[in-house]
């Protein structure tokens, strides 16, 4: 699609049918605007007559949590409140850390047909590590209060294109800026590790076509030329730089952009994101992870399971994002992918369930881990699958993932089990402000709940 | 390297299949013993039993004597009706005959897959029925077929006898062509939202001659039989109120359009499809009396798709209006019952409410409404069988029956685990099967994988989701 040469009249078509389509959404458009500025409000919070689950220790009946300056400052049942702090009794209620999404791409890719304009989720080209999900997040779309309304305040978003896509963030769901709500910034560089695939694409007027299954290996064979080629540029790049450094006569190499960004991930600082599926694909990951001495993460991770050994051996984590995907086989079992998660967990991989998501559906990250748990997953160890494990694998689980004194104030105050499809939010804290828990969605319940 | 296995698999665990399946339906009788049974239309039953006589629901009650019905202890279970997924492209071989305006003259039923393994993914996820629809490509598309999900059985016997028949229609960015073009297709018409209704209008104008021109010649007004008319045929049924329309659109003006021009023409629309914006305009579809079938939550997918809510279901059941939540999906049917949980939390929808928008709702949608969808007495024993609450995540469908027939068993697909594994090893280990690179040549890719297996690839125009 020549999308770079949009001529003015079907740019102007597009601009009357989106004009139209907000026009008839006006209601929306106007409470989207007045969303940005609900970023909740600060405080001391004590949270009383909870029942609390820290996740990372036993479960506290009757407990009260205290949140001050951002922070859950105490956690316990014989907890001293300090003086003007805002009770809540949260009697009959449960106390939950936030739930944390570690693949998704929201605030990259809000309405993928249609409005293509808000899709910054994929370069063109094939080796953009420079791309940074942080500079691309949206801090406004609609996306961010759906998702954390559902109990999710933190996710991992990631670039998608290419075979280097860029680089990730961790992010916290509320904020005005993406200052405001990164938590790590550059998180990790997403790498579409590459696979034989007979799909060669669309033909014009011909439909998908499928190219031989050699020249499909030849290709995949390409391709990793091509990435071990550009991580060894890189690695000279560095090694020049540092050379020069050292020794002034020496003259520093021209400042590349790309390589520059890839340094960090070459040299196993920050972990690399694969994402791979079928076990072959991933035990050839695992290998070029352990050949190049590179820190790595499984994103996908279908089959992961089946090459427990490698991923044990070389402490790969999975993100497993395939609850909600269709077995590839005809004849894989039913509930191969619902599975997944359990023979992870039985294999004592590391793992997180993540939803894999653009943005709109990630709120269904807890019933992702649910539906795991109806296949064999402890009921445990599905919630600690979106909470204190993804906060492992991302590196922030000093800050994040359990109900623990020094930890971020993210919390989620439920009405019932966090995983349950029936249970209601009561109240929803993001780095210890209290949020509204209004979201686009009850805002258009609430224009026209009423209309008889 | 492993598709032509699976392909040979696929065919061996066919040949497989019924032989497994008869032995499942030997015995007849079938009485479920002691369980939650959620009627879905006369609340929830604790400890109690359903004798299954001939297909159907016999008896519901407490104690009842087992005679010589096979007994399943469902102590500590639940039960629920089949689920009936009233939107679904599952075991079609074509979606979407899009090259003109109005394919009224394709016919679902002549693309049915008996053997698509989606079927049997779907029973797991306790669908027994399904509304199998034509795609969005087109104003007015072809004919809709209610089926059965009789895995395992000739495809004749999946559709359901008597069901009234149905035809799809589309609104909006899909039939307008907005977000895709075919490559070497010239622009269609129409191109605009005035065009798709003037499509419709015209399609019914034409509709309303033809019959008149029938009409004058059985009246003996005239002489000579009118030329058959294939694309206008089934749009008279329609007007004579004799087939029902299932109307895919997103925006609230569009589809109120069409129950504005469907009452003009004088017939009521049956269902709005996906319907997000439905509830904008909930009292004129309660006062037409169209059905609506949503999917619960999904949003922000197109921009058609982003003035949704989830709220969408209760305030639709405020109303008064038969809701029904749908899949459109291979995989999102296999979860459906999450979804209509999801009715519960977000406005409040009473649980045998929300319980029914994956049942007896869409059963009357469809016009099925009388033998199936709930369990009550003399209605087809179409059942599934849970592990605990079918609302609860950790819930799964332990066994699926269709008219009293068992088409899954959880137990016995684990069990038959061992012997498909050890079918596969050898089906591996033939000639025909070997890897390219053990000197096998390029597998050859089914021509139904070549069509897509139907993911979320709604661009292509080979599928139709959403």
């Amino acid at each position: 699609m020549p999308s770079n040469k949009i001529s003015m009249r079907f740019f102007s078509a597009f601009v009357a049918l989106a004009a139209a389509a907000f026009l008839a959404s006006g209601i929306a458009a106007q409470s989207d605007a007045s969303q940005q500025n609900k970023t909740g409000r600060a405080g001391t919070f004590a949270i009383v007559n909870a029942r609390i689950v820290t996740v990372t220790g036993p479960v506290i009946e009757n407990g009260t949590v205290v949140i001050r300056d951002g922070k859950i400052a105490a956690v316990g049942t014989n907890v001293s409140i300090p003086s003007g702090a805002e009770r809540i009794d949260a009697k009959g209620l449960s106390v939950y850390p936030g739930m944390i999404d570690a693949a998704t791409s929201l605030g990259l890719a809000e309405i993928p047909l249609g409005a293509n304009a808000t899709m910054d989720v994929a370069e063109t080209g094939s080796m953009n590590a420079n791309a940074k999900a942080i500079t691309g997040i949206n801090p406004h779309t609609s996306h961010v209060n759906v998702t954390r309304v559902n109990g999710v305040t933190t996710v991992h978003s990631a670039p998608t294109g290419g075979t280097i896509a860029g680089q990730s963030a961790v992010i916290n769901l509320n904020g005005s800026t993406q200052t405001e709500m990164s938590v790590v910034p550059e998180f990790g560089l997403v790498i579409n590790f590459p696979r034989v695939t007979t799909f060669g694409g669309f033909q014009p007027g011909v439909g998908p076509i499928t190219v031989d299954f050699n020249e499909a290996v030849r290709r995949r064979d390409t391709q990793i030329e091509e990435l071990k080629k550009i991580m060894a540029d890189a690695a000279a790049y560095a090694k020049a730089k540092e050379a020069s450094a050292k020794d002034g006569s020496l003259r520093p190499p021209a400042t590349d952009l790309r390589l520059e960004a890839m340094v960090p991930y070459i040299r196993g600082e920050r972990p690399m994101l694969i994402a791979v599926e079928r076990e072959r694909d991933i035990r050839a990951a695992v290998k070029f992870l352990a050949d190049n001495k590179l820190k790595g993460i499984i994103v996908g991770g279908q089959e992961a399971w089946k090459a427990a050994d490698d991923l044990k051996k070389n402490n790969v984590p999975v993100i497993f994002t395939n609850i909600y995907s269709l077995p590839v086989r005809e004849d894989d079992p039913y509930d191969f992918l619902f599975e997944g998660p359990a023979q992870l967990h039985r294999a004592g991989v590391k793992f997180a369930v993540a939803t894999g998501d653009g943005g709109a559906e990630v709120r269904d990250l807890p019933y992702h881990a649910g539906l795991a748990g109806a296949y064999g997953l402890p009921k445990e160890e599905a919630l600690k699958a979106v909470t204190i494990y993804p906060a492992e694998i991302l590196g922030i689980a000093n800050r994040m993932g359990s109900i623990e004194a020094g930890k971020d104030a993210n919390i989620v105050v439920t009405d019932g089990d966090i995983l349950d499809p029936r249970t209601n939010i009561k109240y929803l804290f993001i780095g210890g402000r209290l949020l509204p828990l209004t979201s686009r969605h009850t805002e258009l319940f609430e224009s026209f709940k009423d209309r008889k | 390297m492993k598709r032509r296995i699976g392909m040979l698999l696929g065919l061996a665990i066919l040949a497989l299949l019924p032989a497994s399946l008869v032995a499942q339906q030997a015995g007849g009788d079938v009485l479920i013993r002691n369980a939650t049974v959620m009627t879905a239309s006369r609340g929830t039953l604790e400890n109690t039993d359903i004798l299954i006589r001939g297909g159907k629901i016999a008896r519901i009650g407490k104690n009842l004597p087992a005679g010589t019905a096979r007994v399943i202890d469902a102590t500590g279970k639940f039960v629920t009706p089949g689920i009936i997924d009233a939107h679904s492209h599952t075991m079609m071989n074509a979606v979407n005959e899009g090259t003109l305006s109005v394919t009224s003259m394709t016919r679902i039923r002549d693309v049915l897959n008996p053997t698509d393994v989606a079927i049997y993914r779907g029973l797991a996820g306790g669908v027994t029925a399904a509304l199998l629809l034509h795609g969005s490509a087109n104003a007015i598309g072809g004919q809709s077929s209610t089926v059965k999900f009789k895995y395992g059985r000739p495809v004749e016997e999946f559709v359901v006898e008597g069901a009234p028949t149905g035809i799809k229609f589309a609104m909006g960015e899909n039939p307008k062509r907005s977000n895709f073009t075919i490559p070497g297709q010239p622009p269609r018409y129409p191109r605009t939202r005035m065009g798709v209704l003037e499509v419709m209008r015209d399609a019914f104008v034409r509709a309303r001659d033809y019959k008149r021109s029938w009409d004058d010649f059985r009246a003996g007004k005239t002489r000579v039989p009118p030329r058959r008319d294939m694309e206008l045929e089934p749009i008279v049924e329609i007007l004579e109120g004799k087939r029902l329309v299932h109307a895919h659109g997103y925006r609230s003006d569009e589809q109120l359009n069409l129950l504005r021009l469907a009452e003009e023409f004088g017939f009521r629309v049956g269902t709005l499809q996906h319907g997000l914006e439905a509830y904008k305009f909930a009292p004129e579809i309660a006062k037409h009396g169209a059905g609506v079938s949503i999917f619960i939550d999904s949003w922000s997918y197109k921009l058609e798709g982003y003035d949704a809510t989830p709220y969408n279901a209760y305030m639709l059941w405020k109303a008064g209006v038969n809701v029904s939540i749908n899949s459109d999906s291979n995989e999102r049917m296999r979860r459906l019952n999450l979804d209509a949980a999801k009715a519960m939390k977000y406005g409040g929808v009473p649980e045998q409410d929300a319980l029914k928008m994956i049942t007896l709702n869409p059963a009357v949608q469809l016009g099925i409404g009388s033998r199936t969808g709930s369990i009550e007495q003399n209605k087809d024993a179409d059942i599934v069988i849970w592990s605990e609450h079918p609302f609860s995540p950790y819930a799964h469908p332990e066994m699926t029956m269709i008219e009293g027939v068992v088409y899954f068993d959880r137990k016995a697909d684990i069990e038959r685990r061992g012997l498909l594994a050890k079918e596969r090893e050898e089906l591996e280990k033939l000639d025909i099967n070997k890897a390219p690179g053990s000197g096998g040549a390029a597998p050859r890719i089914p021509t139904e994988r070549v069509r897509g297996d139907l993911g979320h690839i709604e661009d292509s125009d080979l599928d139709d989701h959403k």
